[in-house]
């Protein structure tokens, strides 16, 4: 088990460095970042002292090795737009996109589990019908107009809920359903697509000869097998809610992680960019890594394997 | 992590909270003399010298005072932080300054600090954001107490209107501690707002400063101004619907035209600076290219409706421009211009006399208005120019641009609100790395115009550059921007020309 966990980690920080060089080349390619540094008023002139200022004129090779040797040592500079350390930058805004990626991971998992059971223990009985509609509905409807319905029903006619912010717990209750409700579908098939394929399965038909109560079959034999994809599915998801989602945090005014380096890219402001880039692939290799201990716990066969 | 798992279940919680005790629209706005308001765009840094956004001229004009005033209405220089000043000879200018005056932080405004700020920007080294701005002056020097003088570093007879705009004046002792970084987190002016709050890039309190001097800026009314940035135009509107926002600006035509049926706001139009032009590779930068035939570059110009445009896209008090300057900005003169009227016929005649019976196709890079920039496609496929339409970032095509490789593209410029024709067409005929005409006898007349300290051999020689260019047709200038604000009904506010909210002249109804 620890050789597999120290391979998996040495393959990570392999991911990540792979993952940081070729953004931080595609960000060379895609454009002038003293240009954009220097501003829409900028003369020529401006633009050159800007690129010798930060060292633009440098090859690429030796401003990513400095980049990466200050990046080991946790400092990831001053961002160029907003000439306040990247560090407390992402720190403030992860906050923002944790909170909602959290609760929109609960919130789908929450909604979309049971109701993928219950599909599947009624194949194409009312309840079937339903949760496939949501789904298609959900995977049809695009979030800024489910967002901006939201906003028009809960905050404008009803007044319940604040349209915009983060100011308080409130102001997360749409953006969440908004998040979740985009995830949900796919949780839910692939819940549905397993319970099916598990319930006709020989144990299960054992398990009921047995006597063995109901709850207990659905729970602790079907799901239990049925679940393992989602798993790994959910971790997917939940890396995808935590590098935020640019269209959410926008609607919202949330100004999260995922506004921040949609924003960050059009500016140029690499050192931003190249911080966010690192983090988000750090969030879907360390939720990979957890989905896969959670399944081996879940499956005992992938613990010998 | 613990707190983000709280507030998400205090959230999920809170949804059966919410739905019972309907925490309800109307914060109370005018009860609580808070005016609120969105910006659209993050501002990087709430110290002016080190922002080039709308939104920091914004909190500029609100936080702090230059040396000099443009009443935006007459277009007249008054004295604010200075009583008087003179010109010494052709590059120094000599100012009395107002007594009295105290920054928000108590710091009493004297010499010192005109000198320490001028002595700051002016150094390239400490990276003003907008150079042009401020690379005019070499340095300020004190007199006495309440005298100072700015050397320039060669004749720039536009000091005084950049005096009156982007180069305010900063606490010495304060800003020597703190820098641009600390400026932008706890801003100190002599300005009608002192900043309250701070959250970088989203929100911005500001509180009426009551012992503002007598500005002629006037006595802020409003006491509370409280801003907050959200990008997306369609929650402005939510919020403005839901009584969250009192006022919103550049709020697009079409929505401006729906909220403006409804009685509980008001919508105002005024025009901006910002002109909108194709620029045409006229020096062959981009290699082989049609618009090196000045016949073409005249076809692209009579094929365009710039009419239509306005009526259908633009609307508001947008107009027709033929300058490649702002017609208001000082030595624009529009008599000056050759205009060409829309006609599909003389473009098709003049491209098939160059050589294009049927047409060519061409790059057309753009970076905004995608609609507007189909629209002039639409026109030039008319006359048998087909478009590769290129949409990009504004920094990717200005390094295009640069490098010479934008056979056609259209741009925008808004001057910086700069009421000088210096700000826009001697940006890009000077044969700068953006000129694509480079022309020596335009760079002749501008180099006059620039430098002369006589406002009518300035006019005279911006008058026959602009002839020449538009003789020439190294652009193709179509129409000036305009800009929506709505506001609600308890709100009286009269927007201004320049795209600057006043909120020194805003007040409840």
């Amino acid at each position: 088990m620890l050789t597999f966990v120290l391979k998996r980690l040495g393959l990570a920080v392999l991911v990540a460095l792979t993952v940081s060089f070729i953004s931080f080349s595609l960000l060379f390619l895609a454009g002038d970042p003293a240009a954009a540094l220097a501003g829409e008023t900028a003369s020529g002139e401006d633009i050159e002292a800007v690129r010798e200022l930060y060292g633009f004129d440098r090859p690429m090779i030796v401003q990513y090795a400095d980049w990466l040797v200050s990046a080991l040592q946790f400092d990831f500079g001053e961002s160029y737009y907003f000439r306040l350390p990247v560090a407390s930058l992402i720190v403030d805004r992860l906050s923002v996109t944790m909170t909602l990626g959290l609760c929109g991971i609960t919130f789908a998992l929450l909604t979309a589990v049971p109701l993928g059971v219950a599909a599947a223990i009624r194949p194409n009985s009312v309840i079937d019908r339903v949760a496939l509609f949501l789904s298609v509905a959900g995977q049809a409807m695009p979030s800024f107009w489910f967002g901006l319905i939201l906003i028009v029903v809960f905050a404008i006619r009803l007044g319940w809920l604040p349209a915009s912010g983060a100011s308080s717990p409130a102001h997360f209750i749409m953006p969440t359903i908004v998040l979740a409700y985009y995830a949900m579908p796919a949780i839910m098939r692939l819940t549905r697509a397993g319970m099916l394929d598990v319930l006709s399965s020989d144990y299960v038909r054992t398990a009921r000869a047995k006597g063995a109560p109901e709850g207990r079959v659905l729970f602790r034999h079907a799901l239990r097998n049925a679940i393992i994809p989602v798993v790994s599915l959910a971790a997917v998801q939940m890396g995808f809610m935590l590098g935020g989602s640019i269209v959410v945090e926008s609607i919202f005014a949330l100004h999260g992680a995922g506004y921040l380096a949609w924003e960050s890219i059009a500016r140029n402001d690499l050192p931003t960019v190249q911080a966010l880039i690192l983090v988000f692939s750090m969030f879907y290799i360390v939720f990979t890594f957890l989905a896969d201990v959670l399944n081996a716990w879940l499956d005992p066969r992938m613990r010998s394997s | 992590m613990k707190t983000s798992w709280q507030k998400c279940g205090q959230g999920l919680a809170g949804v059966l909270l919410a739905a019972t005790a309907a925490t309800g629209a109307a914060w109370a706005d005018k009860a609580n003399d808070t005016l609120r308001v969105a910006f659209t765009k993050e501002l990087e840094n709430v110290d002016s010298y080190f922002n080039s956004s709308r939104e920091g001229v914004v909190l500029q004009r609100a936080v702090w005072d230059g040396l000099i005033y443009r009443d935006p209405a007459t277009n007249e220089y008054k004295g604010n932080l200075a009583t008087s000043w003179e010109w010494i000879d052709d590059t120094t200018l000599e100012f009395k300054l107002r007594e009295g005056v105290t920054f928000h932080n108590g710091e009493a405004f004297n010499a010192d600090d005109v000198v320490y700020t001028v002595n700051f920007v002016a150094k390239a080294e400490n990276g003003v954001k907008t150079q042009r701005n401020v690379n005019w002056m070499e340095s300020a020097e004190k007199v006495d107490d309440y005298t100072v003088r700015i050397h320039l570093k060669e004749k720039f007879p536009a000091a005084i209107e950049f005096l009156s705009g982007p180069v305010s004046m900063y606490p010495d002792e304060y800003y020597a501690e703190v820098g641009p970084s600390g400026m932008g987190l706890e801003p100190v002016g002599t300005g009608p707002y002192k900043v309250v709050s701070v959250v970088p890039g989203q929100r911005f309190v500001l509180e009426r400063n009551d012992s503002y001097h007598d500005s002629p800026k006037g006595q802020p009314s409003i006491a509370n101004v409280d801003i907050r940035t959200i990008p997306d135009v369609n929650t402005q509107m939510a919020e403005l619907f839901s009584g969250t926002l009192d006022l919103i600006w550049q709020v697009p035509a079409d929505q401006a035209g729906k909220l403006a049926e409804m009685d509980r706001f008001t919508v105002k139009n005024e025009s901006t600076m910002r002109v909108g032009y194709l620029t045409m590779d006229a020096a062959g930068r981009s290699g082989d290219t049609p618009f090196t035939d000045l016949r073409v570059r005249r076809a692209v110009n009579h094929a365009i409706n710039r009419e239509e445009l306005v009526e259908a896209l633009l609307k508001g008090a947008s107009r027709v421009v033929s300058t490649p300057c702002f017609p208001s900005q000082f030595g624009c003169v529009e008599e000056a211009a050759t205009t060409y009227e829309y006609d599909p016929k003389k473009a098709r005649a003049l491209l098939a006399e160059a050589g294009y019976p049927d047409g060519f196709t061409t790059e057309l890079h753009a970076y905004r208005n995608r609609d507007y920039a189909e629209a002039i496609m639409s026109y030039l496929n008319a006359v048998g120019i087909k478009t590769d339409f290129k949409f990009l970032q504004y920094s990717a095509l200005r390094d295009l641009n640069m490098k010479g490789e934008v056979p056609l593209a259209f741009l925008t410029w808004g001057s910086y609100s700069i009421n000088d024709a210096s700000a826009m067409v001697s940006q890009f005929f000077k044969h700068g790395s953006l000129d694509d005409a480079r022309d020596d006898q335009v760079l002749a007349d501008l180099s006059v115009a620039d430098s002369s300290t006589d406002p009518d051999t300035r006019v005279a020689h911006y008058a026959k550059a602009i002839e020449r260019i538009t003789d020439q047709a190294y652009w193709a200038p179509m129409f000036s921007y305009n800009t929506n604000y709505v506001f609600t009904n308890e709100v009286d506010y009269a927007p201004t020309p320049d795209e600057v909210l006043r909120f020194t002249t805003m007040s409840w109804q």
